[in-house]
C-alpha cells in the first residue's frame, strides 16, 4: 500500500479516525484539568463525537472498499456511524450531571466513552473477520471499565467482574469461530469467505461450525437466549447512564457484526442456520418478555426488556437466506435499531432523572405518582412505554411493523405470530410501569438537570414525530443495503 | 522412516523416567545421613530465609505489574515492524511511529496518574 | 509431517479444558486461566491453518498475533477489577459475589 492509497483508505474512514485520535488526545488532556471541571472534558467528548457526526453526515453517500478490503464504507456503515456517533452524545449528555451527583466524576469516563464509541464505529466498518474481532474487543474493554467505574460500589465492581468474565468468554468462541471459519475457506476477509464458497473450495463443516459458534458468541454480546444470563445483573449493577449507552450501543454494533458477517459471507449457509435462527429469536421474545413480568426494579425490567427486543431484531435475520429478501432484512434491522435506540434513550433518562444515590429510586413504587409532580417526565416515560410496546404512531410500532413485514415476506408466519403475541404480553410490563405513574399516590423524587430534559423530551418528541413521518427514514435504512 | 522416528520417542520415554529416577534412588541408598538444623532449612542461593513464605506482596507490585504486561506484549507488534524496517513502504513505517506515539500517550497518561511512584 | 487433524484435535481438548474451567470453577482467577486457554487453543488452530491450508497469505499468524495482545489487554482490565473486588471482599469466588441475583 504507498501514500496516495493510504491517504485513501485513512479519508474514507476518517469520522473513526477523528474520534481515535480525540480520544488519545482526550486522555492526555483531561490530566491537565481539574476535579472540579470535568464539565469541560465532557463538552471536549462531545465536540469530538460531533466534529465525527458532521463528517459522517456530510458524506452519507460515501461508498469505498480500502484497506485492501479489509474496511468497507457502505450506506450500512454510514447509517450505523451515524447511530453510534448520536448515541454517543446523548450518552454524554445523559451522565454528565449523573456522575456529578453520584461522585464519580472521573474524565476517564469520557475517554472510555469514546473509545468504546470508536470500537463501535469499527464494528460497522468491518469486512474482514480480524477487523470484526478487534472491534469487538475495542469496544468491549472499555465497557467492562466502565461498569466498574463507580468503584468502590460494591453492586457496580461486581457487574463489572461479570460482564467481563461472560464477555470475554463470548470473546473466545467468537474467534474459536473465526478461526474454523478462517480454516475452512484459507481467508478472513468476507468476500474471500464468498468467493470460497461458490468455488467449493469451502469446507462446509468446519464452516458450518464456525458459523455456529460465531452465532454463540456474538449472541452473548447481544444477549440472546439462551446467552442473556448476565444482562440482568450487568444492567442492574452498572451505573445507569453506562447501561444505558450498553443498551443501546453494545447491542446495535453486536448485530451489526451478526448482520455484515451472516447477511455478506453466510447466505450459502441458510439452511442450516435458519431454523436455529427461528428458534433463537423465539426463546428471546418470549423468555425476556414472560421474565419482565416478575421484575419490580426498573433496571432489571428494562434489561429483560433489552433482550425482548434483541429478538425482535434477530426476527429480521431470520430469512437472511433468501436473496429477495435480504435487502429487507437490512433495513427492517436497522430500522427496528434507530427505534429502538430513540426509546431506549427516552426511558434511561427518565430512569437516570429519578435514581438517588445508593441504588435507591430504582423500583416501580418509586414511579408511583410521577405525573403529578413531574409531568414531563411521566408524559416522556409513557411515550417510551408505549414506543417498547408498539403502539401506532411510535417509532417503535414501525420498528416491529417492518420486522413482521419482512418475516411474512420470508414465508415465517409462525414466527410472527409468536411475535406479536409476546408484544401484546409485553404491554402488561410495560403499561404498568405508566399505571404507576399516573394512578397511584406517591412521592417521587426527580432532579432538574437541563441536560437530562432535553435529552429525554428531544428523543421522546422523536418517537412520535418520526413515528408519523418515517418514510424518509425508512428509505434511509433501505438504502444501506449490503453488496 | 516413519517407524523409525516413532521408535526414537519410545527409547525416549523409557529413558527419561529412568535416569532421573535413578539419580534420585542411588543416593538415597548409599548416601550416608547426618542431618543439623541448618542442612534442613530452605535453600535460598544461600541466603537464610526470612519470615513465612506464604505473605502477600504489596499491592503497588500490581500496578507495575499491569503496566508492564501492557508494554510487553504491545511489543510483539515492534518486533516484525523493526526486523523488516528497511524493506517497508513509507505508509507501513509511518504506521509504527504512530504505534509508539499511542504507547508513549499511554506511558504519559500512567505516569501522571503516579502509577509509577512508590508510595 | 502430522497431519492437521492432530492439531485441531489438540486445540479443540485445549478449548473444552478452558471451556470447562469457565463453566465448572467458581474462582474468578480460574475462570479466566480457562478463558486465556480457549484464546491459546485458538491461536494453535490459526497457526496450524495458516501453515496447512493458505501458507502463502500471512492472515492466520497475524491474526494469532493480535488475539494474544488483545488477550494481555484483557488480562489487565481482569486483574485490576479482580483486585479491586479483592480489596473490599477479600474473595474473588463468583459463588460469593451474589450482591443480585444471578
Amino acid at each position: 500500500m504507498n501514500l496516495s492509497n493510504a491517504s485513501a483508505s485513512l479519508n474514507a474512514i476518517l469520522p473513526l479516525v477523528v474520534v481515535i485520535l480525540w480520544a488519545c488526545a482526550l486522555l492526555l488532556v483531561d490530566l491537565f484539568i481539574t476535579k472540579e471541571r470535568k464539565g469541560l472534558t465532557a463538552l471536549l467528548a462531545a465536540i469530538g463525537m460531533l466534529a465525527s457526526l458532521i463528517i459522517t453526515l456530510a458524506r452519507l453517500d460515501l461508498e469505498a472498499v480500502v484497506f485492501n478490503g479489509m474496511v468497507t464504507v457502505d450506506g450500512f456503515s454510514n447509517f450505523l456511524t451515524v447511530l453510534f456517533l448520536g448515541s454517543g452524545i446523548v450518552a454524554v449528555a445523559l451522565s454528565y450531571d449523573y456522575l456529578k451527583r453520584m461522585g464519580l466524576e472521573k474524565g476517564e469516563y469520557y475517554v472510555l466513552l469514546l473509545f468504546t464509541v470508536s470500537g463501535m464505529m469499527l464494528m460497522a466498518v468491518a469486512s474482514d473477520l480480524i477487523v470484526v474481532f478487534l472491534a469487538l474487543e475495542l469496544l468491549s474493554i472499555p465497557l467492562y471499565v466502565l461498569a466498574g467505574i463507580a468503584t468502590p460500589r460494591l453492586d457496580s465492581e461486581e457487574s463489572s467482574l461479570k460482564y467481563f468474565l461472560l464477555g470475554s468468554f463470548s470473546t473466545g468462541i467468537v474467534v474459536y469461530g473465526i478461526a474454523l471459519v478462517f480454516g475452512a475457506t484459507g481467508t478472513t476477509s468476507l468476500a474471500g469467505i464468498v468467493d470460497a464458497i461458490t468455488a467449493g473450495s469451502a469446507g462446509m463443516g468446519l464452516l458450518v461450525a464456525g458459523a455456529a459458534m460465531l452465532l454463540i458468541g456474538l449472541g452473548f454480546k447481544v444477549a440472546l437466549v439462551p446467552f442473556h444470563m448476565w444482562t440482568p445483573d450487568v444492567y442492574q449493577g452498572a451505573p445507569s447512564s453506562v447501561t444505558a449507552f450498553m443498551a443501546i450501543g453494545a447491542k446495535a454494533a453486536g448485530f451489526a457484526a451478526i448482520l455484515r458477517i451472516f447477511i455478506q459471507a453466510f447466505p450459502a449457509l441458510s439452511v442450516d442456520l435458519t431454523p436455529v435462527l427461528w428458534v433463537l429469536a423465539a426463546l428471546t421474545m418470549i423468555l425476556g418478555n414472560v421474565v419482565a413480568i416478575a421484575q419490580r426494579n426498573i433496571k432489571r425490567l428494562l434489561a429483560y426488556s433489552s433482550i425482548a427486543n434483541a429478538g425482535y431484531i434477530l426476527l429480521a435475520l431470520v430469512p437472511y437466506g433468501q436473496s429477495d429478501v435480504a435487502a429487507d432484512s437490512v433495513a427492517s434491522a436497522l430500522f427496528y435499531l434507530l427505534a429502538y435506540a430513540f426509546t431506549s434513550f427516552t426511558a434511561w433518562s427518565v430512569v437516570i432523572a429519578l435514581e438517588q444515590v445508593e441504588g435507591k429510586g430504582l423500583e416501580l413504587e418509586d414511579y408511583a405518582g410521577l405525573s403529578r409532580r413531574y409531568p414531563i417526565l411521566a408524559l416522556t416515560m409513557t411515550v417510551a412505554m408505549l414506543s417498547f410496546t408498539g403502539v401506532p404512531p411510535t417509532l417503535g410500532f414501525l420498528g416491529k411493523f417492518y420486522v413482521f413485514r419482512t418475516l411474512l415476506e420470508g414465508g415465517f408466519p409462525g414466527l410472527a405470530v409468536i411475535g406479536v403475541v409476546t408484544s401484546l404480553i409485553s404491554a402488561y410490563y410495560y403499561l404498568r410501569v405508566v399505571v404507576y405513574m399516573y394512578m397511584r399516590e406517591g412521592e417521587p423524587q426527580a432532579i432538574r438537570d437541563p441536560w437530562l430534559y432535553i435529552a429525554a423530551t428531544a428523543s421522546a418528541i422523536c418517537l412520535v414525530v418520526l413515528g408519523i413521518f418515517s418514510q424518509p427514514l425508512f428509505a434511509w435504512a433501505s438504502q444501506a443495503m449490503l453488496h | 522412516m516413519q517407524t523409525e522416528q516413532w521408535l526414537y520417542i519410545g527409547v525416549f520415554l523409557v529413558l527419561a523416567p529412568l535416569l532421573p529416577a535413578a539419580a534420585i534412588l542411588i543416593p538415597r541408598l548409599i548416601a550416608p545421613r547426618k542431618p543439623n538444623k541448618i542442612k534442613q532449612d530452605t535453600y535460598e542461593c544461600g541466603m537464610e530465609t526470612v519470615g513465612e513464605t506464604w505473605i502477600q506482596f504489596r499491592v503497588q507490585y500490581y500496578i507495575f505489574a499491569l503496566v508492564f504486561l501492557i508494554f510487553d506484549v504491545e511489543l510483539v507488534f515492534l518486533y516484525p515492524w523493526a526486523v523488516a524496517f528497511d524493506v517497508l513502504p513509507m505508509f507501513a513505517v509511518l504506521e509504527g511511529v504512530l504505534f509508539v506515539a499511542i504507547l508513549i500517550a499511554g506511558l504519559v497518561y500512567a505516569w501522571r496518574k503516579g502509577a509509577l511512584e512508590w508510595r | 509431517m502430522i497431519p492437521l487433524s492432530w492439531y485441531l484435535i489438540f486445540a479443540a481438548a485445549l478449548f473444552s479444558i478452558g471451556l470447562f474451567a469457565v463453566l465448572a470453577r467458581r474462582n474468578a482467577i480460574v475462570i479466566l486461566m480457562g478463558i486465556e486457554l480457549m484464546l491459546n487453543a485458538v491461536n494453535i488452530n490459526l497457526v496450524a491453518f495458516w501453515r496447512y491450508v493458505n501458507p502463502e497469505l500471512i492472515a492466520g499468524q497475524v491474526f494469532a498475533v493480535m488475539v494474544f495482545a488483545v488477550a494481555a489487554a484483557e488480562v489487565a482490565v481482569a486483574l485490576a477489577i479482580f483486585i479491586s473486588i479483592y480489596r473490599r471482599r477479600r474473595s474473588v469466588s463468583a459463588d460469593e459475589i451474589d450482591l443480585m441475583k444471578w
